[in-house]
């Protein structure tokens, strides 16, 4: 594999706000490496302050870091402004140039560095008829829509062929129809054009549809970084699996650890889950977690090994699944999905029932608190 | 919105500033073109020769000229300067910023008489002659303040990520402001430029204390009004003074407005 278009080696940011004589240090960025691979559509993914757009700030050089380095293919940024390194950003609220249209705001880039008039015209309207908005290009700003100025703000960036392209929550100010089309979009764009994408958004289902790869940041850390897949599927922390999807929480102790397999005392009760990266030892407290469609309920007489039991207190039929929540003795309610169809009758069972939750050992987590 | 009347008492409030405000400058428009050199009614006669007499007179034209040099230079210095101070206030925190601002806004409340009077004795103390010049570094100090609040009202609303993507986009820190900050607030300069203008060339306690020996064109009126039988020259210059003023003030407001950034259309 060839170098990583963008690494973050130990990048610390620390923002120092005086309120009178008080000098307060708020740590926006803590520690963080990273390795972004050329090519990838990587997103960085929290909660408002966790301090993903600082990290994208630091990439474009609008910040510097307090402590660390960053290299973009693999070279070191810290002594290069903003306008000399080989990336792009597409701004959360677009920052088109109001006082010039369409054709001088995507040309922007290319007229500060003296590229020549008959090539700056072809390239810009290369740009925007990748956009599909060749027709607007003697248009003001003002006069477009938020989603035709989200695609000029993508075509003023990408004109200049960036090594990287940094889009910070570029669909944020969209509504919620257009932004999964926008969605869709832009990735199909990102494989053709073969740009590093680094994308930074707080909604986890957007990071999840686009992404190849995601960094989930909660208080300036990086918690976890995968595919979709893993960090769906396999959650390292409390945080993650909370932030990532729905998740339902358990706490117990371990009774007995045989390699991956756990079996953790829940309620009373020995049920069964997955070590992951942190191999516990017995008679330890242990939180894990366990996905609202991962959870089978069985109406049985005779108990169930390694099953909970609980009485269902609400049944919520939203269509293409009927939701159920379950009360277990000494537990958070306990959220369960099933799917509606093939075969299954909505409603199955009903309020009040008693029932046992199960799932396979591989689908439930033990977590880092 | 509802619609409600105003009371009688506002009305009546209403025309009495009018008519303070308006009725002087009204009855020196209309002696200007009185054919006397007594300002009494009753109206002697419609003439022009006030007007006629202005045009034939050296010194009043190179008084009008000396005070048109020195308000253009001195309101593009404070122009220039307000602009540089507004940025520093309006995009950088640093320590004493608030004590900036203060300190440049200072000749707002100083006595134009006090200032006038303090320049003086340092200028003399320190050796320099009087001449249009000292007068142009004062107003440039009493017209500062007005540029650098016009500009920094104008910044205020000024999205900052404009400059970020411009420099992400390859330019310089003077490249950004160049290709984008100052185009989108130029309306903004041309309103502060033209109020400076306004300010210099109406001045007259400072320019009369440093001008030394050309004066402006408010000192030499004031010289001339010793003279009764030139008062109705003054008076129509005075008229010709207060329509330009007022023109120019006009427009500079128009063109504030105007240089407001329109809000982006929504969907």
């Amino acid at each position: 594999m060839s170098e990583p278009a963008v690494e973050l080696r130990d990048v610390t940011k620390v923002f120092t706000s005086t309120r009178g004589d008080l000098a307060e240090e708020v740590y926006a960025v803590q520690e963080m490496n990273l390795e972004i691979a050329q090519g990838e559509f990587f997103t960085l993914l929290g909660p408002s302050g966790c301090g993903k757009t600082t990290t994208l700030r630091l990439i474009a050089g609008f910040e510097r870091p307090t402590k660390g380095e960053i290299f973009i293919h693999g070279q070191p940024m810290s002594k290069v402004p903003p306008n000399l390194r080989p990336v792009n950003t597409v701004f959360q609220n677009y920052a088109l140039f109001p006082h010039l249209n369409v054709a001088r705001n995507v040309g922007f880039g290319l007229e500060v560095r003296r590229v020549s008039r008959p090539e700056r015209e072809r390239r810009i309207h290369e740009a925007l008829d990748m956009v599909q908005l060749a027709e607007m290009s003697n248009r003001r700003p003002s006069q477009l829509s938020g989603g035709q100025q989200q695609r000029i703000a993508l075509a003023r960036a990408l004109v200049n062929q960036p090594a990287v392209l940094l889009l910070d929550e570029p669909l944020g100010a969209l509504d919620l129809k257009l932004r999964k089309a926008m969605q869709i979009e832009l990735k199909q764009l990102q494989a053709q054009v073969g740009i590093t994408f680094i994308y930074v958004t707080h909604d986890q289902e957007e990071a999840l549809t686009m992404s190849n790869r995601i960094a989930v940041m909660n208080k300036g850390r990086v918690l976890q970084v995968g595919d979709p897949v893993t960090l769906y599927e396999k959650p390292a922390s409390h945080f993650v699996a909370d932030f990532i999807g729905e998740s339902n929480f358990f706490r117990g102790v371990v009774e007995a650890v045989s390699g991956q397999l756990v079996e953790v005392q829940v309620s009373g009760t020995r049920v069964r889950a997955t070590a992951g990266a942190l191999p516990p030892s017995s008679g330890q407290e242990a939180l894990f977690a366990v996905r609202p469609e991962k959870v089978r309920l069985i109406i049985s007489e005779e108990s169930i090994d390694g099953a909970l039991r609980g009485v269902i207190q609400e049944v919520i039929y939203i269509g293409t699944d009927t939701r159920y929540i379950v009360n277990v003795e000494a537990q958070s309610p306990v959220a369960v999905r099933v799917q509606n169809g093939c075969g299954i009758a909505p409603q199955e069972y009903r309020r009040g029932d008693v029932v046992q939750l199960s799932w396979l050992p591989e689908d439930a987590h033990l977590l880092a608190d | 919105m509802e619609t409600r009347r105003i009371p009688s008492f506002g009305l009546l409030y209403y025309w009495l500033i009018v008519i303070v405000l308006f009725l002087p400058i009204f009855l020196l428009i209309l002696f200007s073109f009185n054919d006397s050199t007594r300002l009494v009614f009753p109206l002697r006669g419609f003439t022009l020769q006030w007007y006629g007499q202005l045009s034939k007179n050296p010194e009043l034209i190179r008084a009008v000229r000396t005070s048109i040099l020195l308000a253009l230079g001195s309101s593009f210095i404070a122009t220039v300067l307000g602009t540089m101070g507004a940025l520093v206030v309006v995009r950088y925190e640093f320590p004493g910023r608030n004590v900036f601002v203060a300190v440049a806004a200072l000749p707002l409340v100083i006595p134009y008489i006090i200032l006038g009077v303090s320049l003086l004795i340092m200028l003399h103390s320190l050796g320099v002659r009087l001449s249009a010049w000292t007068a142009g570094l004062a107003h440039v100090v009493i017209s500062l303040p007005y540029a650098m609040l016009v500009v920094i009202a104008r910044l205020v609303g000024f999205p900052q990520n404009l400059e970020e993507a411009a420099m992400d986009l390859g330019a310089t820190y003077w490249g950004a402001l160049w290709r984008v900050t100052l185009p989108i607030i130029f309306p903004a300069l041309t309103a502060a430029f033209l109020i400076c203008f306004t300010i210099s060339f109406d001045e007259f306690a400072i320019a009369s204390f440093l001008v030394g020996t050309q004066p402006t064109l408010p000192v030499y009126l004031y010289s001339q009004l010793r003279f009764p039988t030139r008062l109705p020259l003054v008076v129509s210059m005075a008229a010709i003074l207060m329509s330009a003023s007022m023109a120019i003030v006009l427009f500079s407001e128009w063109l504030r407005r105007v240089g407001q950034t329109p809000q982006p259309k929504k969907k």
